[in-house]
């Protein structure tokens, strides 16, 4: 019986879509895409509003795989044997070692005639690079704002980080300070431990990544005699593997190497920043709960664009269960039109994620200010959001319909309440 | 064979209750061809909707075929009508997204037949009306006699034991009603039972018997 009322559902569910109004149909599934979208895209810019970060982070600094030096250490001990087994390994495609030491950097000292002023003065990282091979992995030249980005032949001359630069990071913290009137050009000292020396600022550097903004980059051959590491030990190695190969069968190799011992070896995802991980959390949340109110509102839209379709052919199905068709059939040729508009909207909200918006915006990022926003749609997670769309879709067709069934025969065909 | 004993019917509008019917007693034999006939507000129609397993009566007994039907449940009574009933309402009250042939095949898909056999026997009936040659049609694209015609193709392509015509003419020119009314003495004449509601003496006297009500009354 329960077949039979499937058969003469469908084949009144189909007539009706197919003899409907076009204009309506168009329009209920373009409600069903506009929920769909809103359900898959809200969440997606959200979530990729931090993967942007993420991606950052782990384009422009990490790399695949991150080998930093021990905390307890000064540095990677034994840094050659280090990168010796890190080339070794199947699937790197490329590295860039680090020298890192801190520094203070004192700007405006020559035009300074008061001194019971306090000297413009900030901390930073100073960073030392092979210029060609850290820009061959991380591609930073990109971001050099104003002068050039440094070449291996450049002899004291530095790339300064944005945020160690007031007119880029206009913020005025007690527990933070900035330097005034930098530019390409302008003299700087640069204190190591004991040691200070004058630069001269070759460029500035600005990205959405904070630990490349707030450092400031030396070449390494200068910056190796400053510190005192002629031993060409450093102080992190960023690794970038071919596209195929999974970061943690790397880290997994190098462990087993007993590169633990004097380094510690991190995948691009375990070295992401705890603040980026916690908003990465929280904005999933927001997206969570924003697709749960999608989703409630695109209920009540389907509850209500199915219960007027169903009130006005209220007399339709009085006639209907008065010739003898159960009621059962008729509630289910209302959940087959639900579900056809569901899926409708899915399909074509589907198409316009994968077919446009996920690589329009992966070509063309959102310029949030301290991300290149993505939209973010796992195929799996998109999946469940639509089938909880479809669901409740269905839910909300068959309410009303049932509401209507269930109502005197005689009074449906009649009209009367 | 309908019988029907103490039929009442009351409708309550608040405080305010009217009693329709007011305990009709009828019977029917198989093969009859009945029209009741009335005032305006006699309370025929309600007579027939509660005959029909349309409506739900106050009180009472309709007893068809020996079964007591008024004590059905909701669902029991559809399939009931499903199988064993016909009507033809006074304005047609064919299902508009269906086509000519998709409004009469349908109560036999419910029944179960094929599509095929659906159709093949719909196409019958609606070539036996006269609307061979409109199957195709929406509603919307036929007149109200075609219309009407469609319906008691419906009503009757099930082979129901008891044909219920609500006012079939009171909505057509002469020509379609004599049409409607020469198909229900043609089905009379093949044995089945109408018990049809008109104002019309003309039509009524197409009728074997007529019933007149008057008051919630039968009086004749």
């Amino acid at each position: 019986m329960f077949w039979l009322d499937i058969k003469i559902a469908w084949f009144m569910a189909t007539r009706q879509i197919m003899r409907s109004n076009i204009w309506t149909t168009l329009l209920i599934v373009g409600v069903m895409t506009l929920t769909s979208l809103n359900l898959i895209v809200i969440s997606g810019i959200l979530v990729g509003l931090i993967e942007g970060s993420v991606q950052a982070n782990k384009n422009y600094y990490t790399g695949d795989v991150i080998v930093s030096k021990l905390e307890e250490k000064e540095y990677i001990e034994n840094s050659n044997a280090v990168i010796s087994q890190i080339k070794n390994i199947d699937g790197v495609k490329n590295y860039s070692a680090r020298y890192l030491d801190g520094v203070s950097i004192e700007a405006n000292y020559r035009t300074r005639t008061d001194d019971t002023k306090q000297p413009d003065v900030a901390s930073a990282q100073a960073v030392g690079i092979n210029p060609e091979q850290e820009d061959a992995l991380t591609g930073i030249s990109k971001f050099v704002v104003e002068g050039e980005y440094l070449t291996s032949q450049d002899y004291d001359k530095v790339l300064i980080g944005a945020y160690l630069l007031k007119k880029y990071l206009p913020v005025d913290s007690p527990g933070f300070a900035a330097l005034e009137n930098i530019g390409p050009g302008t003299k700087i000292r640069i204190s190591f431990g004991t040691t200070t020396r004058e630069f001269t600022v070759k460029g500035i550097l600005k990205a959405k990544v904070d630990e490349l903004t707030t450092r400031v980059y030396f070449v390494d051959s200068q910056l190796r005699g400053l510190i005192g590491r002629e031993d060409f030990n450093v102080d992190e190695i960023s690794v970038v593997l071919d596209p195929n190969i999974n970061p943690s069968d790397v880290t997994n190799r190098l462990l087993a190497a007993g590169v633990g011992s004097v380094a510690k070896v991190q995948t691009f995802s375990e070295a992401e920043p705890k603040f980026l991980k916690d908003i990465k959390a929280t904005f999933a949340l927001l997206g969570n709960a924003i697709s749960s109110i999608g989703l409630a509102v695109a209920s009540i839209t389907v509850f209500i664009v199915i219960f007027i379709n169903a009130i006005t052919r209220r007399k339709f199905i009085g006639i209907a269960k008065g010739i003898g068709i159960s009621g059962r059939a008729i509630e289910l040729s209302y959940v087959m039109q639900s579900f056809f508009y569901a899926i409708c909207g899915s399909v074509i909200g589907l198409l316009m994620v994968y077919g446009f918006l996920e690589p329009y915006f992966a070509a063309n990022p959102i310029d949030f200010p301290f991300s290149d926003g993505i939209l973010v749609a796992p195929v799996f997670e998109t999946g469940v959001r639509v089938g909880l769309l479809i669901f409740a879709t269905i839910i909300a067709g068959y309410v009303p319909a049932r509401m209507i069934v269930r109502k005197n025969t005689l009074d449906s065909i009649l009209g009367r309440n | 064979m309908i019988t029907v004993k103490e039929l009442t019917k009351t409708f309550k509008d608040g405080d305010k209750e009217t009693r329709v019917l007011k305990g009709v007693d009828f019977e029917a034999p198989n093969g009859d061809f009945i029209a009741i006939m009335g005032r305006s507000g006699a309370g025929k129609s309600t007579f027939l909707y509660q005959m029909s397993l349309l409506d739900i009566p106050t009180s009472g007994q309709i007893i068809i075929d020996g079964s007591d039907v008024s004590s059905l449940s909701s669902a029991e009574k559809t399939k009931f009508r499903l199988e064993r009933l016909g009507y033809v309402f006074q304005d047609y009250a064919l299902l508009p997204d269906l086509t000519a042939i998709e409004n009469v095949a349908l109560p036999l898909l419910m029944l179960g037949e094929t599509k095929k056999q659906a159709y093949k026997h719909a196409q019958d009936m609606l070539t036996q009306v006269g609307l061979g040659h409109r199957i195709d049609n929406l509603p919307s694209e036929m007149s109200g006699g075609e219309q009407q015609r469609v319906s008691v193709a419906r009503a009757i392509v099930h082979k129901p034991k008891i044909l219920f015509a609500d006012e079939p003419t009171a909505n057509l020119d002469n020509i379609s009603s004599k049409q409607v009314m020469e198909i229900f003495k043609e089905l009379n004449a093949g044995g089945q039972t109408i018990i049809m509601v008109t104002h019309e003496e003309e039509y009524a006297q197409a009728a074997k018997r007529i019933v007149r009500l008057d008051d919630g009354r039968i009086v004749s």
